[in-house]
């Protein structure tokens, strides 16, 4: 599959949504660079590419914690430059602290805003300042249908990508009239480390991280909110309408 | 090349640079210095951050000769003062930014002209001589540099050196057509042509063939001061080749008896209107419905309609700039190509070999299906500079408009063109050149050309300072044991 990209750099690359993302782009032809706190993670992933593709399939990598947001564009700026360009930029890090009904982490919770909200912030940004004087490119953030509705099992959580919905919203109506693409994915459960804590058999509608990557290779050719599969849309359109007074009684 | 402390480039200078033909784009930390010192420091922070540095002029070659995509594109535009100019001598003093436009207005007031000009006035010399142009009168005086008397080289440490034919005469034919890679020109000294009026006498005839059209070349070389062929490239195969010829002599002293009228730059300027008409800065928007195969064959078709009767074996008087400065009639007419934009492909076939290659490349445009807009057909001659892209022959230039369907086809046609071209010992032009590989490079300059020219790399430029999007295509990084990437390496 040709994606019609051409340099993508993805943030939050070593596990999950993200590592799939890197697999399938390099396996289209596209130069990927990883980023990710984790350097024997980057290194372990980079080798199954290389080792599933020929040399220039071979992906850069950069360690970089996502906390760390006043280095971001400066790593933006040099892996573009190792690139040789940039068409794509896809933030994927994300945590997502398990707060049980009578446990309040702030720590936690805290760290969550960083990597989902700060993080996120830092480099998208940073690309749409590029992307907007280069008068294209893709900006992809991966937030959740969590976002939809404050949830009594991880209120920060679905905090932190309502502000990723919007935020996305704003960039997009920002940039979006200078050719730039921006997309918000909202995939519903995903196997993925993050869901590690959760009983899996009671997700509904669990998919791998690859069937995910799929997914949204396809959907972001076109900017907008991108639901992950499809059929999350109109199930969170009905659970956005769900009255408030009935919804603090509901057991989600 | 590694940054050194850190050191970043301020992300406020990132621009996005275009080719000419709009089908290479990417972004660049633009400097624009307005003095050497201005230069000194851009090249400074460049060493800094371990980027390395594009030269770029009037941003007029057609490919990715003055793209740097990520790193320093120095655009020399502001260094555009005229440092001397001697109207007994017609030797002028000038820097690298001065534009073609710029430097025939200045002279033809005293009677004098740029010896070689190119289809536009909008070039910067600087480009001009690191490009080594010519024009419609190249099989008579030659490219650019043989009219560039003297030099000033800044090199990527910074210090300047001045070449001539006599003081350095390595470099001084090496840097000129050396596409930026040598150093950047400062001062430029050139001797102008001495002219009597500001007309030239221009004939027009039709031509039927390649082989009639270099054969009435081939008859007019003695007397004729320019000559050019437009090739009428959407003609079926009865008609291919077909074309008309414009040629041009200068007056005679004498000749012009109002050539104190002529020679002010007034009576030079292109009209503003076409037909007395239509303003020409809207005049690409009629052409716009035209954009396609069908239609470029009917503005060929009329223009070879016209030019073979009412225009046949016409002889008329017309401006220098007139005749001169045909890419600037219709402002912005390369718009007509958007959105993919265009290629030149331009071939420099030795004479014997021509009218062949040229049928065969009509032959590779019509199997794979693309057809030029436009072609235009010139006689060169050889000359003495290291990486000359001229031959004792002709040149085809053919417009091809780039479109997402037709992509792969045109670079399949193009790589089928540059085997013909190398069979018939032919050259490119990195002015023009966006499709070329290395092996072609290889085959057309020889080992022992790019060796002698790395050899003076290596002396002058030492690190690989000096590169661009086109120079990494061909030649790499230059220094081989430059590491190309530090993530690339440490990944292995």
């Amino acid at each position: 599959m040709s994606t019609g990209w051409q340099r993508a750099i993805i943030v939050g690359a070593s596990s999950g949504i993200g590592e799939a993302l890197a697999r399938q782009l390099a396996k289209s032809g596209c130069k990927v660079a990883i980023v990710s706190r984790r350097e024997h993670e980057l290194k372990r992933l980079s080798d199954s590419i290389l080792a599933a593709g020929d040399r220039a399939a071979a992906p850069l990598w950069y360690v970089h914690d996502v906390n760390d947001t006043e280095n971001a564009s400066a790593l933006l700026q040099e892996i573009s430059h190792d690139l040789g360009g940039l068409d794509l930029l896809i933030y994927s890090a994300g945590v997502m602290p398990l707060n049980p009904d009578d446990s309040y982490d702030l720590t936690a919770d805290l760290q969550a805003i960083s990597v989902n909200v700060c993080g996120a912030v830092a480099w998208c940004n940073a690309a749409a300042e590029r992307f907007a004087k280069q008068r294209g490119g893709t900006i992809v953030g991966i937030s959740s249908v969590a976002g939809d509705r404050g949830r009594r099992g991880f209120p920060v959580y679905s905090a932190s990508k309502a502000f990723v919905d919007t935020y996305l919203e704003g960039l997009r109506n920002r940039v979006g009239r200078l050719g730039v693409k921006v997309v918000t994915v909202k995939p519903g459960p995903v196997d993925t480390p993050l869901v590690n804590g959760l009983d899996k058999k009671k997700l509904p509608m669990l998919i791998s991280s690859d069937e995910a990557a799929e997914i949204i290779l396809r959907g972001c050719s076109h900017d907008g909110v991108l639901y992950v599969p499809g059929k999350w849309r109109p199930v969170m359109w009905i659970v956005r309408h769900v009255p408030s007074f009935v919804f603090k009684r509901l057991n989600v | 090349m590694k940054s050194e402390d850190g050191f970043l480039l301020p992300s406020s200078r990132l621009e996005k640079v275009q080719s000419w033909g709009m089908n290479r784009e990417a972004l660049a930390y633009v400097y624009r210095p307005s003095t050497v010192d201005g230069i000194r420091e851009a090249l400074n922070d460049a060493h800094r951050a371990g980027r390395t540095v594009g030269i770029r002029g009037g941003g007029c070659s057609y490919g990715d000769a003055s793209i740097n995509s990520e790193n320093v594109v120095l655009d020399i535009t502001r260094m555009n003062r005229i440092l001397r100019w001697d109207p007994q001598e017609g030797i002028i003093e000038i820097e690298p930014g001065v534009t073609l436009q710029r430097l025939w207005q200045y002279v033809i007031g005293d009677g004098w002209w740029p010896p070689v000009v190119s289809g536009t006035m909008f070039v910067t010399m600087g480009g001009a001589v690191g490009m080594n142009y010519h024009g419609k009168n190249n099989y008579k005086m030659g490219p650019i540099g043989e009219h560039v008397l003297e030099f000033d080289l800044l090199l990527a440490d910074g210090t300047i050196v001045t070449c001539s034919r006599e003081q350095r005469p390595d470099v001084f034919y090496a840097a000129i057509g050396g596409f930026g890679m040598l150093g950047c020109f400062t001062r430029l000294v050139m001797k102008m042509k001495r002219v009597y009026s500001g007309l030239l006498e221009v004939e027009a005839f039709a031509t039927s063939t390649f082989t009639e059209i270099a054969r009435v070349f081939e008859q007019r070389m003695a007397v004729d001061d320019y000559l050019v062929g437009w090739i009428d490239c959407l003609a079926t195969s009865n008609g291919r080749g077909r074309g008309l010829v414009h040629a041009a002599r200068y007056l005679k002293p004498g000749d012009d008896s109002s050539a104190n009228q002529t020679l002010q730059i007034a009576y030079q300027d292109l009209p503003e209107t076409l037909f007395g008409l239509v303003p020409k800065s809207i005049m690409w928007r009629f052409l716009k419905p035209f954009s396609n195969d069908t239609g470029m064959r009917l503005i060929n078709w009329a223009r070879y309609f016209m030019g073979s009767t009412v225009g046949n074996n016409k002889t008329t008087r017309q401006s220098h700039a007139a005749f001169a400065f045909l890419l600037d009639y219709v402002p912005n007419w390369k718009r007509v190509y958007l959105p993919g934009g265009l290629v030149q492909y331009q071939s420099f076939v030795p004479a014997e070999h021509a009218a062949a290659c040229f049928d065969q490349q009509m032959e590779i445009c019509s199997k794979y299906k693309v057809f030029p807009w436009l072609g235009v057909f010139k006689r060169h001659r050889t000359d003495n500079f290291l990486m000359t892209h001229a031959v004792d022959g002709y040149s085809l230039a053919l417009d091809f408009p780039v479109r997402k369907r037709s992509a792969d086809r045109l670079k399949q046609a193009i790589c089928e063109m540059n085997r013909v071209v190398l069979e018939s010992g032919g050259r490119f032009y990195f002015a023009k050149d966006s499709m070329l590989t290395p092996d072609d490079a290889n085959a057309y300059l020889g080992q022992d050309v790019i060796a002698r020219f790395r050899q003076i790399k290596r002396e002058l430029d030492p690190d690989g300072l000096w590169q661009t999007d086109l120079s990494r295509r061909l030649f790499g990084n230059w220094n081989s044991d430059t590491a190309p990437n530090r993530a690339l390496q440490e990944a292995r």
